[in-house]
């Protein structure tokens, strides 16, 4: 059971992969770093269960927190260009919407 | 222990996927992601080898701050990589020189998980035998950063947390006295 949730979250990393390096938009990347991300907590989860370590889902909750920041900041660079002052809609980023 | 072979093997190999591409990609975001899923696949690595520690470290660091550092920079620069003509032999010669000499230095480390390793021989056994008693606490490694080395974690804290004020000094731009007269004409107008 869980072997067979740790193969199936192993194929999702590599199609992530695949998005992450072909594109071609800004947003398929980050979704794709997302996407490894949150594969990597579940992964630590399902490799906790697999070798009898349950303790190893506190350890997950952090990585998803890790990725919940990273993708945030991401996110308000590629809306602003910056990560100072930006609640300021005047400030919107035009130029990185594609590639 | 076989099934986490496997699991290895197949981040692994996902990871030098990644690394090549961040090679021959050229859009300068999406090395920064590759980047930062290159940090996610090694710290999936490092918590399959148990050093769940390590894999904390690479994650929060690899993963998230640096990644973050690199979209600042971008921000600065620009978003393609100019195409060098230069030859990399030299370069490429001297990483195939370098990583042989650390592959031919691992043949001297003792086996993994070995229990008579020198550095299982040194002081674990007294830390093993005794940590319980001092401390109370049933992890040792837990033990031996926040008792044992408490004055020494504290310190840590310190740098750590004076290097997160200067990060975010960094990060913060002061607004300029243009931008704070065209925000005073907004309010004036309003």
């Amino acid at each position: 059971m869980f072997l067979l949730s740790t193969i199936a979250i192993l194929t999702t990393i590599g199609l992530a992969l695949i998005r992450a390096i072909s594109g071609p938009s800004t947003y398929d990347r980050i979704l794709a770093l997302n996407m490894v991300g949150t594969k990597t907590t579940l992964l630590i989860v399902a490799i906790g269960f697999l070798t009898n370590r349950p303790d190893f889902v506190d350890i997950a909750m952090v990585y998803a927190l890790i990725n919940f920041i990273g993708v945030i900041a991401m996110l308000k660079y590629t809306r602003y260009g910056q990560f100072a002052n930006s609640l300021d809609p005047d400030n919107l980023n035009t130029d990185n919407k594609e590639n | 222990m076989s099934i986490e072979i496997y699991i290895d093997l197949v981040l692994v190999i996902f990871l030098v996927i990644t690394g090549l591409a961040v090679i021959y990609v050229r859009n300068l975001f999406a090395v920064a992601m590759l980047s930062g899923i290159y940090s996610l696949l090694m710290a999936s690595i490092f918590v399959v080898l148990d050093a769940v520690d390590v894999a904390f470290t690479e994650a929060s660091v690899g993963a998230g701050i640096s990644t973050v550092l690199m979209l600042g920079v971008l921000a600065i620069t620009g978003n393609r990589e100019k195409v060098s003509h230069k030859s990399s032999v030299l370069p490429l010669l001297i990483v195939i020189g370098t990583g042989s000499l650390l592959v031919y230095g691992t043949w001297d480390l003792p086996m993994f998980g070995d229990p008579n390793a020198p550095v299982h021989m040194h002081v674990a056994p007294e830390y093993i035998s005794n940590t319980y008693k001092h401390t109370g606490m049933p992890n040792i490694v837990t033990a031996v950063l926040a008792s044992y080395r408490g004055y020494d974690t504290l310190g840590e804290v310190g740098v750590i947390f004076t290097a997160g004020i200067g990060v975010l000094l960094l990060l913060s731009k002061r607004k300029t006295k243009k931008e704070v007269n065209q925000q005073n004409k907004l309010k004036e107008k309003l």
